[in-house]
This record gives C-alpha cells, structure tokens and sequence, in this order.
C-alpha cells in the first residue's frame, strides 16, 4: 500500500511542496494577525513570527521528510543529482567502474572456468552415486594404456561386470576416433564406445528413438549393429530430422542404423570434451589381456559409501587379477599385476584432462583474480576516500542550508551504491565473454575445448557486494563523519592552508603501500610465468623442430603379410624420400615430444630397468638431426635377418653401461605379448634428447633399427616425420604421391613444431593471464597513487602556495611530493617482497628452469614497480610546483 | 507497562484537541492547547507540523483546504477511525503513564 501510495505520488514534489510553503505561510499570517489583534504592530508580529519559524526552508525540509509519500521521489532527485556529480567528474566514474568491472569480471570468469571444470556434476540422475573403478595407484606402466581414462582390460571388465554387489548397476565405456560419411568425404567424430547399461545406469532418457540396450552388444566387433548420435550431432549433421527405423549413417564405410538421440545437457564422461556417436561394446572371443582400454563406473546402491565399496572390491582383486594376467610376460612383471588393487574413487563430476592437468594452474588463476579483486578494492576505498574528504565542505554547506543527516547520508550513500551498481553489472556482462576467452586459449590446433559455462550468480554477487560494499564504506565514512560535525567548524577548518585530517590521510597511505605489495605478488607472479614461458619456448630439446611434417600411414586394406611388412614400409620411407622438396623422411613408432611413450624392461649386466625403445628407419637421425657420437649408424642391411643392433643415448650409458666404451655391450630384453626376448648388441651412442615432454629430462632412450621390429609387433600403420623446406607443399606432394603409388593408404598430417607447441598452451595461457593481470595491477597502482597525491595537493594547495611565497623553489616542491610517495612505494616493495616469497612457493611446480624465489625475477617486478610508481607521481608534483601562490593564497 | 511514555504525549494531544473541535487547522490547534492548558503547554511549530505530516502518513488524520472565520486559505485537519482508535489507546496508555509517574514521585 504504502509503496503504491509512493507511486502514485511520483511527480507530485513540486505540489506537495508548494502546499507545505503554503500551509506554513499561513500559520505565519494567522499568527500575525492575531498578534496584531492583541495590539502589536504589523513589523513587530512579522518578527516575532520568524523567530519562532526560524529557517523556513530547513522547516519544509522537516515537515517533508515525514511525507514518507516523497521517497521515491527523493530517490529519483539524489539519482539525478549523482549523475550531475558523475558527469562532472567523468574520470573519476569512469576508473571506479573499470576497476569495479575488472575485478568483478575477472573473479567470475574464473570461477566459472573453475565450476565448469572441476566442480560442476555430470548432467546424469543422481550424479552423487556414480563411483569409478581404478587401480590403486594406476598399472605402473604394465601392458598397454590406450587412453587417459583406460583403467581396465576387456578380460578385468568381464570379471567386475559378474561381481559388483556395492553398485546396483555398473558400465564400461572408452572414447575412440570414428569415420563417419562416404569413404569419398568422411570426416572424424568423437565416438563413444559403451557397454549395453552405460545409459541406463546413468539415468539417460532418449530425446529421439532409444539409447543403447545390453541386445545391442554382439561378438561382432565392426560397429554394424548401430550408433546413438549425440544432439549437436543430429543437429548439424543430420538436420535434426526424427528419427526412424530408416535413419543410417555410414561409420566406418558401412551404413548402420541410428537408434536415437541423446538429450542435449549430455556430452559424455570427459568434461571438457563431447562425444558425437555413441556404438555398443564387443565381446569378441579373445580379447587381448595386456590392453587397458575400458573406464569403469557403478552406481551405489542404497546404503553402500565409497569406503565399503573400495573393501568389497579390494577382497576381490587377488581373485580377478589372478584369473585375468595376460600371458607372456616374466614373472616379475606378472607379480606387479596380480598385486594390483581395485578401489571405488567419486565419479559424480565425470573425469577431465583439463581438472587433472589445469588444476593448479586453476587455484593459481583464482588466487591471482581474488589479489586484484583486493587491489581494486583498496583503490575503490582511496578513490571514495578522497572524494567524500574533499566533499566535506560542500557537506558543511549544505547542512547550514537547511538539509537534514539523514538526506545527506542518503545521497552519499545513493552516489556509492549507484557506482557499485553500474560497476557490477559491467563485470557481470564481461565475466561471459572472459571466461570464453579463456577456454579457447586452451584450444589447440589438434583439439578443441567443449564446455558449458553457467553464470555463477553465487560469485558474482560476491564479488559485486565485496566491491559495493567497499565503494559504501568508504564512500559513506567519511560523510557520515563530516555530517556529524559543526557545520561552523567544517566551514572554517574546509580550505585551510595545512594539513588538516592526519587520520584521514594515513588511511589512504596504508591502502596505497597495501596496493603497492599485492600489485609486486601479482608482477612476481606474471614475470615468474612469462619467463617460465619463454625458457620452455627457447629450450633446445636437441633435435630439429622446424620443418618437420608428422605423418601417420594406415594401410589396413592392402592386407600385407606381418612378415612383409616391414619392407612395404622401407618402401614407403624411399617413396616418400624421393619426392621433390622432401630432404629426408624417416619411420617412427614413437613420435618425439608428442606425450606417448614405448619402452621396455632391460638387463644390461648386473643392471636393469626401464628404457625408453624407440624402432625407427636409419635416416631417423639425419631427419631430425641428431649427431652420432660414436659408433656406427644404422643401415638398410640391419634387418630381423642380421645380428640385432641398437644405439642408446648417453642416459642410457651412464645410466646401465659400467664398460669403459659402451660399443659391443650386449643389451638384455624381457619378454612381453608381440615382444619375444631377445638381446641387442649397442653399435653407436647419441646425445640426450627430449623425449615425450619438454619439461622432463632426457630418459635413458634405445634405438632399434625398424626392420628389426619383431614381426609379431608388426603393425599395418607407421608413424614418419618428413623434413622440408617448405612443410605445406612437401605435404601436399606427400598426399598427391602416395595417392597414386600406394592407393587407399589412410593419411594423417600434422605440424611438428605447432604440436610441441600445442603441448605449452597451459603454461602460454599463465603467461598471458598473468601478465595481463600484473600490467593491470600495475595500472590499478598508478590510478591509486595518482589520487592520493592528487588529494593530497588539493588539501595543502594553499600550503604550497604559502612555502612558495615565503621562498620556495619549484624543484623543492616536486621533491617534497615526489619524497611521500617514495616512501609509500618503499613501504609497498618491502612488503611486497615479503609476500611475494609466501605467495609463490605454490607455482613452483607450474615454473620451468625457474625457481620461485628468482632474484631476477624479484628485482625486476620491484624496478618496473618503483618506475610506475614514480612516473604516476610526476603529474601532480609538477602540477603542484605549478601552483600560482597568489591565487592559491587568494582562493583562501 | 505503558508504551509510547511521554514522547508519544505531543500526538496525544493533538489527537485529543481534533476530537474535541472535530475539524482544526494547523494554528487552531496551537492556539487551542495554549488556551485549555492555560498557557502551560505550548507546543512549537517546528513541532507540530512534521508530527501532523506524520500522522496523516499513518493515516490518523486527514486534511482538507477549507476558508477560515477570518477568511483565511487554511489546511484543516480532522480525526479518521484510525485516529480515534489511536486516541483510544494512547489514552489508555497515558492514565499508566501518569499512574507510574506519581508512583515515583510519591516515594519517599
């Protein structure tokens, strides 16, 4: 009612008023006439009459304020006024909005990031129940891991999909590459491959059709039974037509039919990553035992926690992994195998690459944006600060004219929360795109980022209430400060020539050196990571990155015989090698610095360990330009015929070789599946090189000549680096070559020196983010600075105008200015350092060649610090010494 | 115990003096305290009118424009049933209040 009332009365002000003036003159005229009555005179009564009205004006302000009906009215006049005040001002709105907007921005932008990545549960019914199997502290290298997530072997699978009494149901699914289209046009999608519960247990309605059922799981492993399409699938590939018995897809060059269609929340089990078809599992005859290709997961029943599940399956390990140990193994391998554990670990949120490799980068990242959240609220205080001190004149005033405490509050506090609220809803609208940014300067030239980003209303009112309520606080303190004064008082301390408010002023000092020590964390922060940065950029892994094609040959369909293999690709490496523009090729089975890895148990005399093994052609060191230094190379007469032969890196020599010349040392191989025993002779020595990470150093690496891949491992696909010139054309006649010569051979290009620095794009996006926060900071210091001394020059204007009168050289009043802030920003670096030695002892596992505590480093952000701050303080010093005494004197 | 004590005494009287003339202006009022209470109570114009702006808020009192005996424009104020109940109850209240007063006093 009341509130309507107040609509109602919108506009009516003037009326309202007019009536109150009315109504009091009046009273005023009654009471002169009466008095008149009584015998007074005319002058006389009149001035009896207001005396005892006293100030009319400040009266009507009394007698309105209680016409509650007004309020709104108030409102929309302090509004106006506000603007008027902003409009005056416009740098000053401007920097407390860009503050405001950035820190709020750049909060939510992460936390969303943050959310989406590791917080936020899998869109499935009741997300808390699902757990995930694993090994206790993974395989140990044993076997072969096809992904990430490959946590099972088929044989492993089959034994807990018997016994899993903690889960009400359990599934198996992988992610694999699918071919989908005519063979003329088709096109890889993200397939999913899922056993026949996966959807039912996770609770997944079709949109369209039906999902995959246990009917659709057969011993045919040719993907022919039929596919789920994801959503943004059926969109934009198959125009989001209904789906019917009809409705086909060619995967794989067969047509096969399409049951359905997810819902469009769903993107799979890897967050961060989508799916575009989901096919049934196989169950073939003889699945491989060493292979660990599935992911795992159950649903709890009722009454079942983790903790119970992780015993049950536990006391069921000895059993299953006895029963399920791949043969052809030593004995030895075989006792780490059968020592493994199962244990249920949470898999509510789903499982991410990007939780487990950006996670601390994450925290970093969060730590950084809530820093100068603090920054922009320390300068949002001085910023308010200075404006309400210097307000308190125009406060006095207009408290002598007539206005009451409470309306001036309001305006005050009108003006902070007007500010507040525009400043919010700025870093609101730019929290979206930011977090958007973000997450495509994670994308890669080899794969893209696919996630969901809510607005986080919870974030983003926190951080916009902590910046509203700093703007409040301090932009109301000081107002309420100066209302509860003696309006004489004020008028009359307003403008005096000295310093006035010490306290005032020191609170302003302490935010500045405040401002100053958590900008030099967050400039240490950038620094650390941009040079990190730099030294992976720079980093000679040893061999030639430039140039260099990565290609990989499938030739499936010429059905080669395993034992004929290793000459179809010797002949494939002199094809491609006499191509124009090509320099030098090579076959591979491991690419450098592309994060797999192959290696083998060895027993080098009394020695052994792991090795990484690498089978590669003999123009494998030329291609890449790695030096022999000793020994021999190998040759095309090296082959499974001839004695078997092996050059090893220094590491390995250091490592396993205690004869003085490593030549002639007999190398002993354990057996595994495809890999019989066997024993090599080292005949050459090569330096270390980079392996599968730049970060790591160079493992003990062994060589096998390719035709000495044992014909069991032979495999009807290669991997080869190509060096040219110019890497596009070289491709391009790779393509056009082979077409011809070896046709329906699968190819796959891609830049060598782009994948590596694929690989750095975590460690590119710290740099970039830090240093983009740390200029920011650095700018946010200056906006600070600026201010304070600004303030300070308004407040001792007359000071200076007075010291210059007296005598006073200009160059002793900028060094006077110049003096206070350097003894803030001494106080900041102090500070600053203290902090910055605490704060980064979290990076140093992000840090390459780098530690934390780098005094360059240090030195460096405390420089770039003591720069800015001395510049941003040149203005108002020169402005000061620019003071014209005559008038400064004269404005008293 | 009596709520509203003695500050609520200033409304009490108001309320009381428009149920008594029914209908009374701003000065009327004034002058007619001044008068009944023998010039003991005289209430302020800085007093008064925020407290009859108030009470029309709240919906005790309503007001009209209407011509003095003198033929003067005045704003006349008059009792709404909310206000008689206001009345009522501050009544009550006050015979406490002047009840525990006296107690005070009268303690020796």
């Amino acid at each position: 009612m009341a509130l309507l009332r107040r609509i109602l009365s919108l506009g009516r002000r003037a009326r309202v008023e007019h009536e109150i003036d009315a109504e009091l003159r009046e009273h005023m005229a009654m009471s002169v006439d009466d008095d008149m009555a009584r015998g007074m005179s005319r002058e006389q009564a009149e001035r009896d009459a207001r005396r005892r009205f006293g100030n009319p004006r400040a009266m009507r302000e009394r007698v309105s304020e209680e016409d509650a009906a007004l309020g709104l009215e108030n409102l929309w006049y302090d509004v106006r006024g506000a603007l008027r005040v902003f409009a005056k001002s416009p740098g000053f709105a401007l920097v407390v909005l860009l503050t405001l907007a950035l820190g709020v921005g750049a909060n939510t932008a992460i936390f969303e990031l943050l959310d989406a990545v590791r917080l936020r549960t899998l869109p499935v019914s009741r997300p808390a129940e699902l757990a995930e199997l694993r090994i206790t502290g993974g395989n140990r290298g044993f076997g072969i891991t096809d992904g990430l997530f490959a946590a099972f072997t088929v044989p492993m699978w089959y034994e807990v999909k018997e016994h899993h009494d903690p889960f009400s149901g359990i599934f198996a699914w992988r992610t694999n590459g699918v071919n989908v289209g005519p063979s003329n046009r088709s096109h890889q999608a993200y397939g999913l491959e899922v056993s026949g519960d996966f959807f039912s247990v996770l609770g997944i309605a079709p949109l369209q059709g039906r999902l995959i059922e246990p009917q659709d799981v057969t011993a045919n492993c040719q993907m022919t039974s039929g596919v789920v399409v994801s959503y943004s699938f059926w969109e934009s590939e198959m125009g989001g037509q209904p789906i019917t018995g009809g409705s086909t897809l060619v995967v794989e060059g067969k047509p096969v039919q399409v049951f359905g269609v997810t819902p469009p929340s769903f993107f799979g089990m890897i967050v961060g990553d989508r799916f575009d078809l989901a096919y049934p599992t196989c169950a073939p005859p003889h699945p491989p035992a060493e292979q660990f290709t599935y992911s795992v997961m159950g649903r709890l029943k009722p009454g079942w926690n983790l903790k119970q599940a992780s015993d049950y399956f536990g006391s069921l390990s000895p059993g299953l992994f006895e029963k399920t140990a791949p043969t052809g193994y030593s004995s030895q391998a075989l006792k780490t195998y059968k020592a493994f554990r199962l244990a249920a670990y949470p898999a509510g949120a789903g499982v991410s690459w990007l939780r487990d490799q950006y996670n601390s980068s994450l925290d970093i990242l969060l730590g950084i944006t809530g820093l100068v959240l603090l920054i922009a609220c320390a300068n949002l205080a001085n910023l308010m600060l200075a404006r309400a001190s210097v307000k308190s004149r125009e406060v006095a005033v207009r408290m002598a004219l007539g206005a009451t405490r409470g309306r001036l509050m309001r305006q005050t506090l009108l003006e902070s929360a007007l500010l507040a609220a525009c400043g919010a809803t700025l870093g609101a609208a730019l929290a979206q795109p930011l977090s958007r940014v973000l997450v495509s300067s994670l994308n890669t030239s080899q794969g893209t980022i696919h996630l969901s980003i809510v607005p986080d209303w919870r974030v983003l009112l926190f951080a916009a209430a902590a910046a509203a309520a700093t703007c409040i606080v301090f932009g109301t303190f000081p107002a309420l400060r100066s209302t509860g004064a003696q309006p004489l008082a004020s008028l009359k301390s307003g403008e005096r020539g000295v310093v006035g408010n010490r306290e005032g002023f020191s609170v302003q000092r302490g935010l500045v050196i405040a401002q100053v020590a958590v900008s030099m964390v967050l400039l240490v922060g950038a620094l650390l990571f941009v040079r990190s940065y730099r030294n992976l950029m720079t980093l000679n892994p040893g061999i030639r990155e430039s140039g260099i094609t990565v290609a990989f040959f499938g030739f499936g369909s010429a059905h080669v015989k395993p034992e004929n293999l290793a000459e179809y690709k010797r002949q494939l490496v002199d094809d491609v090698r006499s191509i124009p523009g090509v320099e030098n090729a090579a076959a591979t089975t491991n690419i450098p610095l592309g994060g797999s890895s192959w290696g083998h148990h060895v027993d080098v005399g009394a020695a052994d360990g792991e090795s990484r093994f690498t089978y590669a052609s003999p123009t494998f060191f030329a291609t890449l330009g790695i030096p022999l230094l000793e020994g021999r190379k190998f040759t095309e007469s090296d082959t499974n015929m001839s004695p078997l032969v092996l050059i090893v890196n220094q590491a390995f020599v250091r490592r396993y070789v205690s004869a003085a010349s490593p030549l002639g040392v007999q190398v002993h191989v354990r057996p595994e599946p495809q890999y019989p025993e066997r024993t090599y002779e080292i005949v050459g020595v090569v330096p270390d090189t980079k392996y599968g990470d730049l970060r790591e150093p160079p493992p003990t690496q062994a060589f096998v000549p390719a035709a000495q891949l044992p014909v069991t491992a032979q495999a009807p696909w290669t991997g080869m680096l190509i060096a040219s010139g110019d890497p596009a054309a070289a491709q391009q006649a790779v393509r056009r070559r082979l077409e011809e010569s070896f046709p329906g051979i699968q190819m796959q290009f891609f830049d060598f020196q782009q994948g590596i620095l694929d690989r750095l794009v975590g460690d590119r996006m710290m740099a970039r983010l830090s240093g983009f926060f740390g200029v920011l900071a650095a700018l946010l210091v200056v906006v600070g600075l600026h201010g304070v001394l600004s303030y300070f020059l308004a407040q001792r204007r007359g000071e200076i105008g007075i010291r210059m009168a007296l005598g006073a050289t200009r160059g002793r009043v900028v060094a006077g200015m110049l003096q206070s802030a350097c003894v803030m920003l001494a106080g900041g670096l102090v500070a600053g350092t203290a902090l910055s030695l605490i704060a980064t002892r979290g990076a140093s596992t992000l840090l390459f060649g780098l530690k934390p505590w780098d005094p360059v480093t240090l030195v460096g952000a405390a420089v770039l610090l003591a720069v800015v701050t001395v510049v941003a303080s040149l203005i108002p010093s020169v402005r000061a010494a620019n003071v014209n005494p005559v008038d400064a004197l004269r404005a008293e | 115990m009596a709520k509203n004590d003695l500050q609520g005494a200033l409304d009490l009287l108001i309320l009381k003096t428009l149920s008594q003339l029914g209908s009374m202006h701003g000065y009327g009022i004034l002058m007619h305290i001044r008068r009944v209470s023998d010039e003991i109570l005289i209430v302020e114009e800085g007093s008064l009118y925020p407290a009859l702006h108030r009470m029309q808020q709240h919906g005790w009192v309503r007001s009209n424009w209407a011509v003095t005996d003198y033929g003067r424009q005045a704003k006349w104020y008059a009792l709404t049933r909310a206000g008689r109940e206001q009345l009522a109850s501050r009544e009550k209240n006050w015979a406490q209040v002047v009840k525990g007063v006296d107690a005070i006093l009268r303690f020796a």
